[in-house]
């Protein structure tokens, strides 16, 4: 067993791993765990396949990691390898949910109207202590069509840039953004109404108790 | 010239990631200076992005690292020589 310090850079890590110090792996892929999850829970919609898809996807990588050219992020690697393998299942499963494989163009020409609010008070993060708004929010989530749900979680909750997040997709970066822009303007719509019930009371200026 | 609210909805998304140009970012300033609803629209929409981007609105499985970990120890031990 080496007692070599810890590798400093990924590159040097990965060939560190490839020269044997097998132990390693367990470090690289620590980053990348939280993103191939989600990316494979908004694939496959449970979190149980999700989990044995990327515990598939974490042995692929490495069994596949003398593979890696170095010519994009490792992250972004290994979320196309997570990618394929989400796709893969769902075409085994021949799932004929609508929002499955035949749906995933940006073909449809859906409705994007925002939710018209003529006030909003902000809800603040302080809320997501009450179950329920979580709940709320992950179920509008979980209710976008396949395209626009992967953008979302890999832009706005895994805070991917918009060129990784077209890697890991495989798709352009003007699509992203599109998809990105129509998933924001179809979760406003549906978020809104329903958070009304989160935002705080009016401030009682005067401090008068109610 | 005067943009419409229709106009100012299509740029949302790219006017809160900051990546509207200028020149369309004054337009657009403008607008919501006086127009109530883009506004909330605007800011109710980044609340939203806010919100469904806090660590505690999407949460691994519990236990997950582990036994992903544990399994890869497995496969790691498999490939020992």
């Amino acid at each position: 067993m080496t007692t070599a310090p810890n590798p400093d850079s990924e590159a040097e890590c990965i060939r560190r791993i490839l020269a044997g110090e097998k132990h390693l792996f367990h470090q690289l892929i620590r980053p990348c765990e939280r993103s191939l999850y989600f990316l494979l829970f908004s694939l496959l919609k449970n979190e149980a396949d999700a989990e044995d898809a990327a515990q598939e996807t974490v042995i692929k990588v490495y069994r596949n990691l003398h593979l890696f050219r170095g010519d994009s992020q490792f992250r972004t690697w290994v979320l196309s390898i997570a990618r394929n393998e989400g796709l893969g299942r769902l075409r085994k499963a021949e799932t004929r949910r609508e929002d499955s494989l035949d749906a995933l163009t940006d073909s449809e020409s859906g409705d994007f109207t925002p939710a018209i609010l003529t006030s909003w008070r902000e809800v603040p993060l302080e809320a997501l202590e009450r179950n329920e708004l979580g709940a709320l929010l992950r179920s509008a989530i979980e209710g976008l069509p396949a395209i626009y749900r992967n953008v979302v979680l890999l832009r706005d909750i895994e805070e991917m840039d918009v060129r990784e997040t077209a890697a890991a997709l495989g798709i352009s970066e003007g699509a992203v953004k599109v998809r990105l822009h129509r998933a924001r303007a179809l979760l406003q719509r549906d978020l809104a109404p329903k958070l009304k019930g989160f935002a705080p009371k009016r401030g009682r200026l005067f401090g008068w108790a109610k | 010239m005067r943009i419409d609210c229709q106009h100012v909805w299509e740029y949302i998304s790219a006017y809160i990631d900051g990546e509207v140009p200028a020149q369309l970012r004054a337009e657009i300033d403008q607008h919501l200076e006086t127009c109530e609803i883009c506004s909330a629209v605007l800011d109710s929409t980044r609340n939203v992005v806010l919100l469904i981007g806090d660590d505690r609105v999407f949460e691994l499985p519990a236990g997950f690292g582990d036994r992903l970990h544990e399994r890869l120890e497995k496969e790691l031990a498999l490939t020992e020589n």
